[in-house]
């Protein structure tokens, strides 16, 4: 009898043990001992490295430390997001306007950071908007979005935001070909091959201020644009573009484009294109964009619209694009340090191919050329060639750099990472990850001077990987320690919406530059309070415009009486605080937009229309001290064409009027 | 024995944990008295002078107008909100007879090093506790503070 105590005890290690033997891949196998203290940043101290990471489908970017993998932030860039404010408040509502009006949501692929001779300098990071064609640049000193650009003559843009060695230029791809915006759109789609065309941009920064401008765009074949690099050091001036569905199909693209057994990376000079342009060989043609920019010193965004753009044509001017066959379907198109070697990444390809910028460049030379493709030449696959990965894995997808001649390939299909060796195209190790990768990041991982301590694998699929919630699933980035010979994992975090490319820095590179608080004396914005003696409250029409102020812990104006049915009432609020991580919120009831958070020294002005008669909270939404709660006030409306005045106050309790009270 | 050996590794553990660092201090609690602050506090600590970059500031017996116009004008925009030119508390002090209470190298650290202050000076944690509300640091330039200083002591009837 007694020796049944011990049956269930018995049963259920057989059971795990059971369970393991079905797994063999699961993580007790792939994490070692020491995993837990390389990961472990202790409570207070800082993380090591930034990692800002693509939310996809969430349309924002989102910043990690690391190894730690801590979420810091998520920067709204191009989606709206009622936790700041950003798309609601009147002063941000311009950053998200484009062509086709008030966009507020994007999909979010890739995320850039700026570069100073081929180096991250760690002042703006780029990103892109898959959906309606945009490019973002976000200011690393506020973490912000300070600009956003719309593209023309494009659909869709994917091979976005890749940067030249020195940000002379964020690039963009249309990734979905069609009819240029100056010709008549409505045709049959079954002219893909006649009438659609793929349009590359090329978007100047201002070397000072990261200002954007959309300098030129080279008109290309129709095909689908999906990823891109720059050349660097000896290939600066290069810019490499991986194109599929050169089939030039326009359904069922599962099938159709996935009929040639090559597709192409595009070479771009666009030194050369800078030359044509000078030498005025660009068509400027008629078309309508969005540019906005958000003004720190007025806390305002202007949208301007644009309506024309310089094209390019590349099958006219013969020596900027060049086609070279890549096997099949490729996706990523990476970049060494050196600025030798491209490596093609075909989705459907059971190799890795390696091209040599040298022997490219021979090629052109020779013009070893195998004929052209819709007059743009392509070159002959071995005479660009430096050599293959044989039996990589399945499904390669995208390749970071460690600086020490080493590359590290995703494997989608296979859930791998398999990191080989340039020179020699062996591999020299695998990782599993769970599952079903993505991008990787490698901090610095794009440029010429990788800082190759981690590795992070970006994955699709989470499955059981986290406590179920629903249908719905946690996306993921797995880390990885790359110091020795053998990847080792330490670490699995949940990422917000679907991380695509990251990219990840050293903190000294950023960490010094973050601004505190934004000085009450420099804020120019058109409503702004400086001190509580500027607050008022003035119509206009049916219009109010509200000059409060905030500061712990009190709102002034926090009476206001006299508005009235059909009037628009604008709350301008500045928060006087001069410190750091002192915001304060603003939130009226039966407001139909968002709240207002509002950093230290800054105005932001949230519009609200009263549906009803009768007595309105205002409130402080964000915990600012220990009185916070006592943080509020209350806004009176009144039946439309009321004589009840326009009053407003602070710390006065006026007794009501007779009348007032009087039912 | 095997039990004492356990339960001496424990306290051991125990002690390395708790004894490697010194708690923070909660800006919530009042620690002491004020004069138990000056005795067992940081000897190097000068309750009259306060902690932060003045250590000592030449005030000429007549009121400088202009200056104290500037002062007016930070005043409004940085101080107002809380304080009032009156002996009215507001959510902090009001500032009428400020420049008697403290000397100006007290009041100018005040207002430019603010959290050190809060957490040393026996002085500004007696007002925390009765304003219970951390005032905050406004960062004031040193002409700022100089120049609010000036306000204050014409606001005190300096001529």
């Amino acid at each position: 009898m007694r020796h049944l105590k011990y049956l269930p005890v018995i049963g259920a290690v057989a059971l795990v043990v059971g369970m393991n033997a079905c797994k063999p891949k699961n993580a007790g196998n792939a994490v070692t001992g020491d995993a837990a203290a390389k990961a472990y940043v202790a409570p207070g101290k800082y993380d090591e490295f930034y990692n800002f990471l693509s939310g996809g489908f969430s349309g924002q970017m989102s910043v990690y430390g690391l190894p730690s993998g801590r979420l810091l932030r998520v920067i709204p860039v191009f989606s709206v997001d009622p936790e700041k404010g950003y798309g609601y408040s009147e002063e941000t509502k311009p950053m998200l306007n484009t062509s086709h009006g008030f966009v507020p949501w994007d999909d979010l692929h890739h995320p850039e950071l700026s570069q100073t001779n081929g180096e991250i300098d760690g002042r703006w990071i780029f990103g892109n908007a898959n959906n309606t064609p945009r490019v973002a640049r976000i200011d690393l000193a506020t973490f912000r979005t300070a600009e956003i650009i719309e593209l023309p003559n494009s659909g869709g843009n994917h091979s976005s935001p890749f940067i030249t060695e020195n940000t002379e230029y964020v690039v963009a791809g249309t990734r979905f070909s069609v009819p240029p915006d100056y010709e008549n759109g409505d045709i049959p789609i079954n002219t893909y091959k006649k009438n659609f065309k793929g349009h590359i941009s090329f978007i100047s920064v201002g070397k000072e201020d990261g200002k954007m401008e959309l300098a030129f765009q080279i008109e290309c074949p129709g095909v689908n644009f999906d990823l891109s690099h720059a050349g660097k050091g000896k290939s600066h001036g290069w810019f490499f573009f991986s194109c599929y569905n050169t089939e030039q199909a326009n359904t069922l693209l599962e099938v159709n484009a996935s009929q040639r057994d090559k597709d192409f990376i595009m070479a771009v000079n666009w030194k050369k294109a800078e030359e044509y342009l000078k030498a005025g060989k660009g068509k400027k043609i008629p078309t309508k964009y969005a540019h906005n920019v958000y003004n720190e010193k007025t806390h305002t965004a202007n949208s301007e619209m644009k309506t024309e753009v310089t094209v390019l044509d590349s099958k006219e001017l013969k020596d900027i694009c060049y086609f070279i066959p890549c096997p099949k379907s490729p996706h990523g198109c990476d970049v060494d340090p050196t600025g030798e070697y491209i490596v093609g990444s075909g989705k459907l390809a059971a190799l890795i191919p390696v091209f040599s910028f040298d022997k490219i460049m021979k090629a052109i030379a020779d013009k070893a050329y195998e004929g052209d493709f819709e007059g743009i030449p392509v070159i002959k696959y071995d005479a660009a060639l430096y050599g293959e990965v044989k039996k990589p894995g399945l499904g390669p997808l995208h390749t970071e750099f460690d600086g020490k001649g080493n590359a590290y390939t995703s494997f989608f299909v296979s859930s791998e990472v398999v990191k080989w060796n340039i020179k020699d195209l062996k591999v020299l190790d695998r990782a599993p990850t769970f599952y079903s990768v993505g991008h990787l990041c490698v901090p610095g991982g794009d440029t010429k001077k990788p800082n190759a301590k981690y590795m992070i694998a970006y994955n699709k699929i989470t499955k059981d990987r986290y406590l179920p919630t629903g249908p719905e699933l946690a996306q993921s980035a797995q880390l990885f320690d790359i110091s020795g010979d053998k990847m080792q994992l330490i670490l699995d975090f949940p990422t917000i919406g679907e991380p695509h490319y990251a990219q990840a820095v050293a903190a000294d590179v950023i960490k010094n530059r973050s601004v505190k608080f934004f000085k009450i004396d420099e804020n120019t914005n058109p409503y702004v309070s400086k001190g509580e003696g500027t607050t008022k409250v003035v119509r206009e029409g049916n219009k109010i415009h509200v000059y409060m102020t905030a500061i712990r812990s009190h709102f002034s104006p926090d009476n206001i009486e006299g508005v009235r049915m059909g009037d628009e009432v604008y709350f301008h609020v500045t928060n006087l605080e001069q410190d750091w991580d002192v915001p304060h919120g603003f939130a009226v009831k039966g407001a139909v937009n968002a709240e207002l958070l509002i950093m230290p020294g800054e105005t932001q002005t949230l519009k609200w229309v009263p549906d009803r008669v009768g007595i309105f909270p205002i409130y402080c939404t964000d915990f600012c001290s220990a009185l916070h709660q006592e943080m509020q006030g209350y806004v009176r409306v009144s039946p439309a064409g009321s004589s009840v005045p326009l009053m407003f106050s602070t710390g006065k309790n006026q007794p009501a009027p007779e009348s007032a009270t009087a039912k | 024995m095997k039990k004492l050996l356990f339960l001496a590794v424990i306290c051991a553990v125990f002690a390395a944990c708790g004894g490697s660092s010194t708690p923070e201090k909660n800006p919530y609690v009042q620690e002491g008295a004020a004069d138990k602050k000056e005795s067992t506090g940081n000897p190097s600590y000068d309750p009259k002078r306060g902690e932060g970059k003045f250590t000592h500031v030449d005030i000429a017996p007549a009121l400088d107008p202009s200056m104290a116009d500037n002062g007016k004008k930070v005043f409004e925009v940085k101080c107002n909100s809380c304080h009032k030119t009156t002996d009215e508390k507001l959510v902090g002090p009001g500032w009428k007879g400020v420049t008697s209470r403290h000397t100006p190298e007290w009041i100018m650290n005040f207002v430019t090093n603010t959290d050190e202050m809060i957490n040393k000076d026996p002085k500004a944690q007696a007002q925390l506790e009765i304003c219970l509300v951390r005032m905050p640091n406004q960062n004031l330039s040193d002409d700022d503070a100089r120049a609010l200083y000036e306000f204050m002591r014409k606001n005190d009837g300096v001529k």
